[in-house]
């Protein structure tokens, strides 16, 4: 029909017109640029506060901890541990490490401060007093030894495993696999999917209370269908939502291009000179900074495009089906009321599914093949949602075919629904609604 | 000959029925009066002739075929809900009504610049329908109305929200609508209209339909045989002079002439009336006093209470 798409254009252009479309457009990107920005500022940045840390040491070992970075280590030599704390205020000291005459035995060593101590502090000073006694007691076990190359030989023998995830295919081939990726696609793309029906919900029921407050919608229905009218809001605020996330995906995107692009090599610098220190750390630190090298390797085997296709397909799916199935019930319970506070009693049986399903979404996160991860991603309400959250894990499918099935039978049997209460709803002026009225409505034969 | 029919609608709604065997028949080219209090169905009938709801029963004719969804571009209704969006333009919104009507943009853009111009708020085009005042939100609801040059109006409560002054308008617009060949149903509670301009109506009540005719007709139906003369001379003991056939109604004393209403039984004329007066009093003037409508209409709702 074509006046149904007459009322699509009025949908759509209404609202993209809107000054606050276009500012949250426009300013949305900006601000999850910024705060990306600014988590990579934090992430460069560290902890550059410069810190002098007082060491008292009563042990034989010689200066164990180094002057690191900001971290100062002041060895205080014939101070006794009372004058260093009577001159801490004095001499700007951020805290007193004292290493006992015992440490060999005790493996204790004590931490003085007013303040609580960050964690990079005592890391720093547990780790290189760790690494300098491990250090002490090989070099005394070779030299005891007295075998030639032993210090290589045992160097050999560090092995850091890196674990790689890998999953059977349907056709049997073997697929990497990374399930950290995995979790935050699920999460992010069922975040997304849940806000946006909240969001985009909530404007379908305005539109429909506004034509009712406004008494335009007899006009209209003189015109065109109740159900014409309806769909075409709901299609056109559908719009709405799909123009809005590509226009955030898209500046987004570029935002973030062009910020990188102009700050990186600036940024560049400061990452290489981390790199250095980093591997200029003990093996330890070391063989986490491989991991970490390695997992980026695995997210980078991860994004094969038939995986991503797959997802990116699930998504929109879902996305629609979820959006199409909540909006025509938020438009039916505008139809049924004459202004926006009177929709409470009616919001609690869309709300409760909608936020159940993101909880089911975190649990399902967790175990993504038990029996709530199957009903939970099957029940067309809370489906896409948690299907969201699963399909990065790999579903079979033929869940993935019934889910989207039951999901297409409901939307259209709550459509029809919707549009019985819709089309008596809009016509109903001055009444206070029941559950009871609605019943009634969905009786009656028009 | 009937334009527009309706026979034996029967609408229910759960617990309640709102049209009970409810017939009407508009003639072509006329301005057919609904009326009825509120609440006894006038509504439910004309969304039934827009299609907005159907009958459980019954069938509507129009133009002696059944109604088809594709008449709603012949009919053109002007809702007593009625409102625009507040934040969009009026020429905007005037162009997407006439849209959904079936009309296209450049057709519908074209006429409504006529029209707008002929009712003076041209310039008000471009501003947004919050800004208006009431009775330009009003003139643009009519307009949109009559765009698509429908063969059948329908006016539902159609003077409620007008001043005088774009009443009149309005009533002018409409008799002009008649005149160019277009039929109009036109509801209301609103007596004083009916007379004016109706050449026929049907009068509902509790959903069920007391009355229908010709306005003329039923006023001559309805009158009650009651004169009213005005008079100098003899006031007191007319009751005396007056054989029993004549009824006095009503005695009023003025500052110049005195008033006398009475009432004519048993198929006594007017000119014994007279003859029976003459002696006594000097007659100012004498007529017949015809029912209003607003008479007509509590009368028959009344009697129909006590059946």
């Amino acid at each position: 029909m074509n006046k149904i798409f007459i009322i699509i254009k009025r949908e759509y252009l209404s609202r993209v017109k809107k000054r606050s479309f276009l500012i949250l457009t426009f300013l949305t990107p900006v601000l999850i640029a910024g705060i990306y920005a600014f988590m990579i500022w934090m992430m460069l940045k560290d902890d550059t506060e410069s810190r002098t840390i007082a060491v008292i040491n009563e042990s034989q070992l010689v200066e164990p901890v180094q002057s690191k970075d900001f971290t100062t280590f002041k060895y205080l030599n014939d101070t006794s541990f009372e004058d260093a704390k009577a001159q801490m205020e004095e001499k700007d000291y951020y805290a007193i490490l004292l290493i006992p005459k015992n440490i060999l035995e005790s493996k204790t060593a004590e931490l003085f401060s007013y303040k609580q101590v960050t964690m990079e502090v005592k890391s720093e000073a547990g780790s290189q007093l760790r690494d300098h006694i491990e250090q002490l007691k090989r070099s005394k076990i070779i030299a005891q030894a007295n075998m030639p190359d032993l210090e290589e030989k045992l160097a050999a023998t560090r092995t850091p495993i890196s674990m790689k995830t890998i999953k059977f295919g349907e056709g049997g081939e073997v697929k990497q696999s990374s399930t950290e990726i995995a979790m935050a696609i699920g999460f992010i793309s069922s975040f997304i999917i849940y806000m946006f029906i909240f969001l985009y919900g909530v404007q379908v029921m305005r539109g429909v209370i506004e034509e009712k407050s406004n008494r335009i919608v007899e006009v209209i229905i003189s015109s065109v269908k109740p159900f014409q009218l309806m769909m075409g809001k709901i299609v056109g605020v559908a719009m709405v939502g799909l123009t809005q996330f590509i226009m955030w995906v898209i500046l987004t995107g570029i935002i973030i291009t062009i910020g990188t692009a102009v700050v990186l090599p600036g940024v560049d610098m400061d990452s290489l000179q981390q790199a250095k220190t980093l591997s200029e750390l003990p093996q330890g630190a070391a063989s986490l900074n491989a991991d970490q090298l390695k997992m980026a390797q695995d997210l980078l085997g991860t994004f094969d495009f038939g995986y991503v296709a797959g997802i990116l397909g699930a998504f929109v799916f879902f996305f629609l089906g979820g959006y199409l199935l909540y909006s025509a019930l938020f438009a039916a319970v505008g139809s049924a009321v004459d202004n926006e506070t009177e929709t409470q009693q009616f919001m609690l049986p869309i709300t409760i599914p909608l936020i159940l399903a993101m909880y089911i979404g975190f649990a399902v996160a967790k175990n993504p093949e038990g029996s709530l991860a199957f009903w939970g991603s099957i029940i067309p309400l809370t489906s896409p949602i948690v299907m969201l959250v699963r399909i990065p894990y790999g579903v079979p499918v033929w869940e993935l075919l019934l889910s989207m099935v039951t999901l297409i039978g409901t939307f259209l049997f709550v459509t029809w629904i919707a549009a019985k209460i819709y089309r008596t709803g809009i016509l109903m002026y001055g009444k206070k609604v029941s559950y009871k009225e609605i019943w009634k409505w969905l009786r009656y034969h028009n | 000959m009937a334009f527009f029919e309706a026979k034996d609608i029967i609408k229910q709604y759960a617990g309640h029925k709102a049209l009970n065997k409810v017939s009407i028949s508009v003639p072509k080219g006329s301005i057919f009066g609904l009326l009825g209090p509120n609440g006894a169905g006038k509504t439910t009938l004309i969304r039934i002739i827009n299609q907005i709801t159907g009958p459980d029963s019954g069938v509507v004719l129009f133009n002696g075929n059944p109604l088809v969804p594709n008449d709603i571009t012949r009919i053109g209704y002007l809702p007593e809900e009625r409102g625009l969006y507040k934040k969009m333009k009026v020429g905007e919104q005037a162009v997407y009504l006439a849209q959904l009507k079936g009309m296209n943009q450049k057709e519908a853009t074209k006429k409504l610049k006529v029209w707008f111009d002929k009712f003076d708020i041209l310039q008000w085009w471009d501003k947004k329908v919050e800004e208006l005042s009431k009775g330009m939100q009003q003139k643009i609801q009519f307009i949109v109305t009559i765009l698509h040059e429908p063969e059948l109006l329908i006016f539902d409560e159609p003077f409620s929200g007008f001043d005088p002054i774009n009443a009149n308008l309005l009533k002018k617009e409409i008799l002009e609508l008649r005149d160019k060949g277009a039929t109009i149903i036109f509801s209301t509670h609103n007596m004083g209209s009916v007379e004016e301009i109706c050449d026929h109506i049907a009068l509902i009540n509790k959903s069920e339909k007391i009355l229908d005719g010709p306005v003329d007709q039923i006023k001559k139906k309805y009158r009650t045989n009651t004169y009213e003369l005005t008079y100098t001379g003899e006031f007191d003991k007319l009751e005396q002079v007056l054989n029993p056939d004549f009824e006095i109604v009503e005695q009023q004393k003025g500052i110049e002439h005195n008033t006398l209403t009475v009432k004519l039984n048993n198929g006594s004329t007017s000119n014994e009336l007279l003859a029976q007066l003459l002696p006594y009093l000097n007659i100012v003037s004498f007529s017949e006093i015809i029912p209003s409508m607003n008479d007509i209409f509590i009368r028959v709702v009344n009697e129909n209470k006590k059946i």
